[in-house]
């Protein structure tokens, strides 16, 4: 088990190494020491206000990656998790300012008023593509801009609210807001983050990962979901009714994506803005691709990345420019599938090995029978 | 053995891989133009042995020889070089060119910057005049049948200027005409000075066609004869080292309990032909009723709408009494069909799974696999390691990956599973097809046992030893229809065949 554990890690080790490799030429190219850039880099990101602030960054591309890897388990791209989020953002912000209830009630309808917008929204390509045989990439790409359109119409025509500079929904009543966990870093003997609160949402990202897990791994439906991603005429004839799972899984996905925005909005915004943080459901897909779809792995790729956005701060204060952490986060994501396939054609080639070595000492046991 | 009429040579051809030996001093000679078939079971080293002789694979020791001079083959290109091409069993084809583009493809012939399409068309068509093998340069891959695909194939090989050609299990995807045709081709190639050697399983096929035969077993050459020398019988026991098992049923167990029912079914193909039509036949407990004919008339058609993925436009399927017709294929399957689908990668198995999983497919919603919504991992562990023990599946454990496994251990696992949880209804399509002697008839035993104790099968496949063995019954199919019903006792191959292509249909009408 640990030595699986330790296979699985040589991959993306490989790909990060790699990818360093490639940022530190960068960096010698435009005469920095790498090792003083990378020295900067760790040393900011390491203090209790940055790692907050990472976890923050991290929380909504772990989630935007968990709505990308139901899709990629059952074959399915959904690449409209930004436009799901956003949508189901705006509604969910809109909808639960209108009433005020016992805190943890309110939130909770706000989060199934998300997720069920997301699921709304993600499912229309869902259906688009069982009953008219549209591509999901296609029809999630078009809904983006849907969404991107019906966003700036209710902010800008119907709802009337914030202040005239940034047009926003209505604040939310503090019933709905997720208390911060900055008194963790106090319970560890941390110092604790200043000017930033981790967010409480990072306990219902937790939650989200284990039960994304639980389901692909040990229930049915993820065996039928998984079963129909690696092989749709075996899975058909099998039993699975690929239509249903195609549209179960849109909704899924769009569920999980919609959800994406509420760390931010019920940790720190309270309301859906003009300026609401965009571009989750695109990095979510680098994200997922860096874990491979696991659920441990999506984590280590979220903390990373939201790492390398913070520590990019202390690499512009130094003029040292922070468009290294861009090379480094894109070279990432390449070297990552391609480490993998190395990989695990190396793994496969091994239990091939193994294979015919069985096969071997059947017959030389048959032959000594024989004998 | 005079040097100067061999076109090829391996002298003590040793290649190990770390832990196994694939290739354990090895020795192939085949003459000029003689049409030479190398066998052996899954596993034997073949594959091996024609990498190396491609240039694919490196030798740890011995000596390559092309038309008696020593050489070193590093990659294909040097094969090529050496006027060696293969065939590979997959076709490597692009479907939206057309034959002309896949025959240049990697070496196209320029004029300038241009590609000399004229020049190109001039050279097939002369190899195709010179060889036999007329072809249509300017047709799109993706209308052509897999039999012309092939001569694709053998035509890029040939254009690059090969005459000695590998060909790895030609005939496994052909249909019984296309191997006439292949034949008659192979031949007229031999008769222009080509050298071919050929991969196969098919003892009969490879009696028929070459001159010489080398048989391998568990790394090693095991004989090198000619069709003269020896018989269908004795060519498998060099194979396996025993006897060839013959699938013969033994006494008839067939009872009066009516399993299967199918009554009048109808299908239609996309384009609103019929794919099967007013199909009836019932199976009993303990019968297997063989479904023959030339592939492509309605097989796969009747297996899906009995499994309820295609749509039937009429009649009833009715599974111990009850009406099954309108159930979705999961409950089909609950209710007690077991199938062994006819292409097991593409539609028995998750290669990239564990074992355990793929004996769950099929099964998922069902104990022990399923414990309410949840999958029982530990009692699918157990379960599989029961069927690995059972029917001598060979791998390292359950939760080794399918992929991993010959092909002959992944049908045997797939059979496995099936005969395992006992259905009332098995529906067995090409069981044994491209899998070694070994695993044939291991899974034939399987198959006679169980009904012994009681299934019915619906057994669908191309190898007529196989269908008149084992079933008790055999229908014919043509053209969607069941056209005659045969005893297996009485019938010949022969006078089954005449049923299969409809030439008997017009006689009796």
């Amino acid at each position: 088990m640990i030595k699986r554990i330790g296979l699985s890690l040589i991959a993306p080790a490989i790909a990060v190494a790699f990818a360093v490799g490639v940022a530190s030429l960068a960096l010698v190219l435009v005469d920095v020491n790498p090792f003083y850039a990378f020295g900067l880099m760790w040393d900011f990101a390491t203090t209790s206000t940055s790692v907050a602030s990472i976890i923050n960054r991290a929380i909504p591309l772990y989630v935007s990656a968990i709505a990308v890897a139901l899709g990629f388990k059952m074959g399915l791209f959904n690449i409209g998790v930004e436009g799901q989020y956003l949508v189901a953002a705006l509604f969910a912000a809109w909808i639960g300012a209108q009433f005020t209830i016992w805190g943890p009630l309110h939130t909770l309808i706000i989060i199934l008023i998300a997720a069920g917008v997301g699921a709304a929204w993600a499912g229309i390509a869902g259906y688009l593509k069982i009953t008219r045989g549209v591509n999901e990439v296609v029809s999630t790409i078009m809904l983006n801009f849907i969404g991107f359109s019906v966003i700036g119409f209710v902010l800008g025509q119907i709802i009337i609210g914030g202040d005239s500079l940034i047009q926003s929904t209505p604040l939310l009543p503090e019933s709905a807001m997720i208390p911060g966990l900055n008194w963790i870093f106090t319970l560890l003997g941390f110092s604790e983050p200043r000017g930033t609160e981790l967010q409480g949402f990072l306990i219902i990202a937790i939650i989200l990962g284990i039960a994304y897990r639980f389901l692909v791994w040990k229930t049915r439906f993820g065996f039928e979901l998984r079963a129909s991603g690696m092989n749709p005429t075996a899975a058909r004839m099998s039993g699975v009714n690929p239509k249903r799972m195609v549209l179960y899984t849109m909704l899924l996905s769009g569920g999980a994506a919609g959800l994406v925005g509420l760390s931010t909005m019920l940790g720190k915004l309270g309301a859906f803005t003009q300026d609401f943080p965009r571009m989750y459901g695109f990095t979510g897909i680098a994200v997922a691709l860096l874990g491979r779809n696991n659920a441990v792995g999506m984590a280590l790729g979220a903390l990373l990345f939201g790492f390398m956005d913070r520590s990019a701060l202390i690499l512009d204060l130094n003029d040292i420019p922070k468009e290294i952490v861009q090379i480094i986060q894109g070279v990432i994501v390449l070297a990552v599938v391609i480490a993998y396939e190395i990989v695990n054609r190396w793994l496969q080639n091994r239990e091939v090995k193994a294979a015919s070595d069985a096969t071997k000492s059947f017959s030389e046991q048959a032959e000594e029978v024989a004998a | 053995m005079t040097e100067g009429d061999r076109a090829v040579e391996l002298i003590n051809i040793t290649k190990t891989f770390p832990g196994v030996v694939a290739n354990d001093d090895v020795n192939l000679s085949v003459g000029l133009a003689e049409i030479h078939a190398v066998v052996g079971e899954n596993g034997a080293g073949k594959s091996t042995l024609m990498k190396i002789l491609y240039g694919m694979q490196q030798p740890d020791s011995g000596d390559i020889r092309v038309r008696g001079e020593m050489t070193k083959l590093h990659t294909p290109k040097d094969a090529i070089a050496h006027g060696i091409g293969m065939v590979h069993q997959h076709f490597m084809l692009a479907d939206n060119l057309t034959i002309l583009e896949n025959i240049i493809l990697g070496s196209e012939p320029k004029k300038g910057v241009q590609i000399d399409s004229a020049f190109a068309r001039a050279r097939i068509k002369e190899l195709g005049e010179q060889y036999g093998m007329p072809l249509d340069p300017d047709a799109k891959v993706e209308m052509l049948t897999i039999g012309e695909r092939q001569r694709v194939e053998i035509m890029k090989v040939l254009y690059r200027g090969a005459t000695i050609l590998i060909l790895d299990e030609p005939t496994a995807v052909l249909v019984p005409q296309e191997v006439d045709e292949l034949f008659a081709s192979l031949k007229e190639l031999q008769a222009e000075g080509v050298t071919i050697i050929f991969i196969s399983h098919k003892l009969d096929e490879v009696l028929a066609i070459s001159d010489g035969i080398t048989v391998m077993r568990g790394g090693k050459t095991v004989a090198s004869t000619t069709p003269q020398d020896v018989n269908a019988q004795e060519l498998a026991e060099l194979m396996v080292g025993s006897e060839l098992p013959t699938p013969e049923t033994t006494a008839s167990t067939v009872t009066d309990v009516v399993e299967l029912s199918i009554n009048g079914l109808s299908a239609l193909h996309s384009d609103g032909r019929h794919a099967i039509e007013d199909v009836s036949f019932k199976i009993h407990r303990g019968e297997i009723v063989g479904i023959a004919g030339v592939e492509g008339n309605g097989q796969s058609e009747l297996v899906d709408t009995i499994m309820g993925i295609r749509e039937a436009v009429s009649g009833t399927v009715a599974l111990h009494g009850s009406d099954i017709s309108e159930l979705p294929t999961k409950e089909r399957r609950t209710s007690g069909i077991g199938i062994i689908p006819e292409d097991r990668h593409r539609q028995g198995l998750l290669l990239d799974s564990p074992l355990w999983e793929n004996a769950m497919l099929g099964h998922q919603s069902v104990a022990p696999f399923a414990n309410g919504l949840l999958v029982d991992r530990t009692a699918a562990r157990e379960l599989t390691e029961k069927v690995i023990e059972r029917f001598d599946v060979r791998t390292p454990s359950a939760d080794t990956h399918a992929v991993a496994l010959s092909g002959g251990n992944q049908q045997k696992l797939i059979a496995g599973k099936e005969i395992f949880l006992e259905p009332g209804v098995l529906i067995a399509a090409h069981p044994t097809r491209g899998i070694d002697v070994g695993a044939q008839a291991a899974i034939w035993d399987e198959l006679r046992d169980a009904r012994k104790a009681g299934l019915a099968v619906l057994l669908i496949s191309a190898d007529l030893e196989e269908l008149i063995g084992l079933s008790d019954r055999l229908l014919v199919i043509f053209d969607g229809k069941i056209v005659a019903e045969l005893d297996p006792g009485e019938v010949t191959p022969k006078s089954l065949g005449s049923h299969m292509t409809g030439v008997s249909m017009e006689e009796s009408a």
